[in-house]
């Protein structure tokens, strides 16, 4: 009775307390992430944490539907020659950045040689050869061949316009600017409480009529997955974006008031699979890695593993991409099959039943996909044959430093497409991309001739259909040559307050403006 | 050498110390800082790579960024953070405020809780309360306190929303000064809470025992035998005495409560220098690991000696130089 009464006294003192913190804007929008920003300039910094603000704060010549279509955002029109050898922007008049001055198309031309000078990203724009700027309003883009992963590299989060008159000076990766950003986009950037929460307020000359509908947007940066799982639940934070974790997810979907989905996120292509070593014996034959292929069984774990919560992954560009197929070799689980090429490839069975034994490792953080995933290839290998012995990294560096100085036999990992595959697919099947300490390079040292073939030809290729079909080609040779097993694409999942519409769910998801998110209540 | 030039010496030697053997310890790690900005940009070519590698000097021998390092310090210069892309100074004091703020209200919590239970336990050594309050302290000290924080989010947070998740304070903002106040008071109770719950346990069992040993001695019969009443006995003559390792304890902990605020500030996601080294070690950013070792190192060393100050007050017998301590006779043959 008397813990009773204590614990009504203290709600009732709670409520009191939290009775004074109603919120002092009504339209205000606060969305949790557990990512840190490094900094806020998109030009010279990829990641989802910068993209996110960059998003909000710049504008881009182009912004993308939910349908991989392009659609006017500072540019109101723009035409690639016949050649395809220069593309010509026609800019929106009497656009202004938050500091008041014009944004022309000598803005433009400043973003883009910075971009192709700084961004991480070098083959979005490395065959641009110049910008030329024959009047305030138009921006002619000159390349050295034609390159049709330009129209993706244009979109807002991979090419923000910022002023030449804030970033023009001195080193660009010191520039203050870049943690108190100036753009022209639908949010204007208030402050950052570093590793706190960043603000970002209305821009009310935003060239797109009505919008941005928020007049305040607040960035909450919680670390821990768990603390931000319990923030969104209880209505602390109203959007989470670029939730993966698995648990949290589902908690998320049983939870009053909030709701999740998966809508979006189409362009970023998150991939996860498993790498080999392919130049490291018995990975070095097709038939091993082929054999792994079958010896695991996918619907297990898409269902049991995953919780029905992931998509399936086929191949190396991600299934909503107009450059994607799924005509490829599906590895339908067979073990029966695993151990005959297992048997063909001289590998036979010793005394206790062993073939070989090999290590498998994971990106630490993300247990379903990563220690679970290893986990299931330990007992799941064994019957055939293969030891595998599953090795923990600490922290992320550690894993990283093991697979780019190619010290791995098979390892999880994740790789994203990042809009047209000349940005995010190429780079881990070229030859020309074997190198060594570089993550996320070729680090499977997988090199097949006809591959690099085609996607130098997809890479110049105009026509969307011609490009395609190089681009099918190229997925059935990788899927066979299978350097690396398609498992599913990352779960990239928002949830959000019921109150909330408009929410970003085009191809870029959350990395696009949030200026359509409004409540309705 | 007198007592304050020896004492400034060894603790600039001891700071020194500490850069270079953590400096060491952290080039041990595998993987560097420029990895990992890499990994979380997705991706980037060698050239960048190799270019980031010698803006940070990370392509130097170890010896010579050591030597480059130290060299900057002793000018006040504490570097640059690769990672947060700021001086690590600025990083540092934008961090510190929450800190301290966490680190001294769960002190004083500890403090004065346990002290208060120490003293009751002490007064019936053999009453239930006295049994209660021993099995609670070793409860609190035996719990990791990740687990304890996570335990009372459970609880404060989910099942009684009573208290608030996360950060320092509510980001939609408060409208008047004295609700801000508040709002961070009420942030702050979980924290720190929890990083008291270890050192209660600490605080009551070290002033149980001190008080037992000096509710029993003679003076304190006196004092009971002129008829002063309990209370006067308790806190106007025994505590003085009995506070005297408690004292000692509180600088001894400083440095123990500030690893403890690590854990505790990952768990709240409290905007302070515990996360803050978190973060900075997972992504190897070195000048800043470094320097929030070394200003932890100084606070630490600050608290000893305030310490020292603070017992020489309480206790006479350690006048700290003021009166000479007469040699006994026949010691140091």
């Amino acid at each position: 009775m008397k813990l009773l009464k204590t614990s009504t006294l203290a709600g009732a003192l709670a409520l009191g307390l939290s009775a004074g913190f109603t919120p002092a804007f009504a339209d205000t929008l606060v969305v949790g992430t557990t990512q840190t920003p490094r900094h806020f300039n998109g030009a010279i910094q990829s990641g989802i944490a910068t993209f996110m603000a960059t998003a909000q704060v710049f504008a881009s010549p182009l912004k993308y539907d939910a349908e991989w279509n392009p659609e006017p955002y500072l540019a109101e029109s723009w035409e690639t020659s016949e050649d395809g050898l220069s593309v010509t922007l026609h800019l929106r008049d009497g656009v202004t950045f938050h500091d008041g001055e014009p944004l022309t198309s000598a803005d433009v031309k400043f973003s883009i040689e910075t971009i192709k000078e700084n961004h991480p990203f070098q083959t979005m724009l490395a065959p641009v050869t110049e910008v030329e700027t024959p009047d305030d309003l138009t921006a002619v883009i000159h390349l050295a061949n034609p390159h049709p992963a330009l129209m993706l590299a244009m979109s807002p989060a991979l090419m923000p316009i910022i002023p030449e008159h804030v970033y023009g000076e001195g080193n660009i990766q010191e520039n203050p600017a870049n943690l108190s950003p100036v753009g022209s986009g639908p949010f204007k950037f208030v402050e950052y409480q570093q590793g706190d929460f960043y603000r970002l307020e209305k821009n009310e000359d935003f060239f797109l009529d009505g919008l941005p509908k928020m007049d305040e947007v607040i960035v909450q940066i919680i670390g821990d997955q768990a603390n931000l799982t319990l923030s969104a639940e209880r209505g602390d934070v109203d959007m989470v974006p670029f939730m993966s974790a698995i648990r949290d997810v589902q908690r998320l979907e049983k939870a009053d008031g909030v709701s999740v989905s998966d809508d979006g996120y189409d362009a970023i292509g998150p991939l996860n699979w498993i790498a080999f070593n392919t130049q490291k014996p018995p990975f070095d034959d097709v038939r091993v890695r082929q054999a792994i292929g079958y010896a695991m069984n996918k619907d297990f774990i898409l269902e049991r593993l995953l919780g029905g919560v992931a998509k399936d992954s086929v191949g190396p560009i991600t299934a909503t991409s107009p450059m994607a197929t799924d005509e490829v070799e599906a590895y339908d689980f067979d073990l029966e099959k695993a151990a005959a090429l297992l048997d063909e490839a001289g590998l036979a069975p010793d005394a206790d039943g062993v073939r070989f034994t090999a290590t498998m490792d994971f990106i630490p953080g993300m247990a379903e996909m990563g220690r679970n995933m290893a986990e299931y290839m330990r007992t799941q290998l064994r019957p055939l044959g293969i030891e595998v012995e599953v090795r923990t990294a600490p922290d992320f560096p550690t894993w990283a430093q093991r697979i780019a100085s190619y010290d791995f036999d098979m390892t999880e990992d994740s790789v994203y497409n990042w809009g047209d595959p000349v940005i995010g697919v190429h780079r881990t099947y070229l030859t020309s991309n074997i190198r060594e300490g570089v993550i996320w390079s070729n680090t499977q040292r997988y090199s097949n001739p006809e591959v690099d073939a085609l996607l130098e030809q997809a890479a110049v290729e105009t026509d969307p259909e011609a490009r395609a079909e190089l681009y099918k080609t190229f997925q059935q040779i990788v899927v066979a040559d299978a350097p690396i097993l398609f498992i599913n694409e990352v779960p990239f999942y928002t949830a959000y307050n019921d109150g909330l519409t408009g929410l970003p769910q085009t191809i870029w998801g959350a990395v696009s403006p949030w200026d359509e998110v409004e409540w309705t209540e | 050498m007198p007592p304050l030039v020896k004492r400034l010496a060894s603790a600039i030697g001891l700071l020194v110390a500490v850069l270079v053997l953590n400096f060491l310890l952290i080039q041990m790690a595998p993987g560097d800082p420029v990895e990992v900005i890499v990994g979380e940009m997705g991706g980037a070519s060698e050239e960048l790579i190799a270019r980031l590698r010698a803006e940070y000097g990370l392509d130097k021998p170890v010896i010579v960024q050591l030597g480059l390092y130290l060299s900057k310090v002793v000018t006040g210069d504490f570097g640059y953070s690769y990672y947060f892309n700021q001086p690590v100074l600025s990083l540092i004091l934008q961090r510190l405020p929450a800190t301290i703020l966490l680190v001294v209200s769960s002190l004083m919590i500890a403090v004065v809780v346990g002290t208060l239970m120490g003293i009751y336990s002490a007064r019936k050594p053999k009453g239930l309360l006295s049994h209660f309050v021993t099995i609670f302290s070793l409860v609190g000290y035996a719990a990791p306190v990740f687990w304890t924080g996570l335990m009372l989010l459970i609880l404060f947070a989910s099942v009684f929303p009573i208290f608030p998740v996360s950060g320092m304070q509510n980001v939609r903002g408060s409208e008047t000064w004295i609700g801000a106040v508040l709002d961070v008071l009420h942030h702050l109770v979980l924290p720190s809470v929890t990083l008291a719950s270890i050192y209660i346990a600490t605080y009551s069992r070290l002033s149980r025992a001190s008080m037992l040993d000096v509710l029993g001695s003679d003076y304190i019969r006196t004092a009971r035998a002129k008829g002063l009443n309990e209370r006067r006995v308790i806190f106007g003559h025994a505590l003085r005495n009995g506070l005297i390792p408690v004292v000692t304890m509180v600088g001894l902990q400083f440095g123990q409560l500030f690893a403890g605020a690590v854990l505790v500030e990952t768990v709240f996601n409290w905007p302070g220098l515990g996360r803050l080294a978190y973060e900075s070690i997972l992504r190897r950013d070195y000048p800043t690991i470094l320097a929030i070792l070394f200003f932890s190192a100084i606070l630490v060393m600050v608290a000893n000696i305030l310490t020292d100050l603070a017992y020489g007050r309480i206790d006479p017998r350690i006048g700290g130089g003021r009166r000479k301590p007469s040699k006994p006779k026949g010691a140091a043959q």
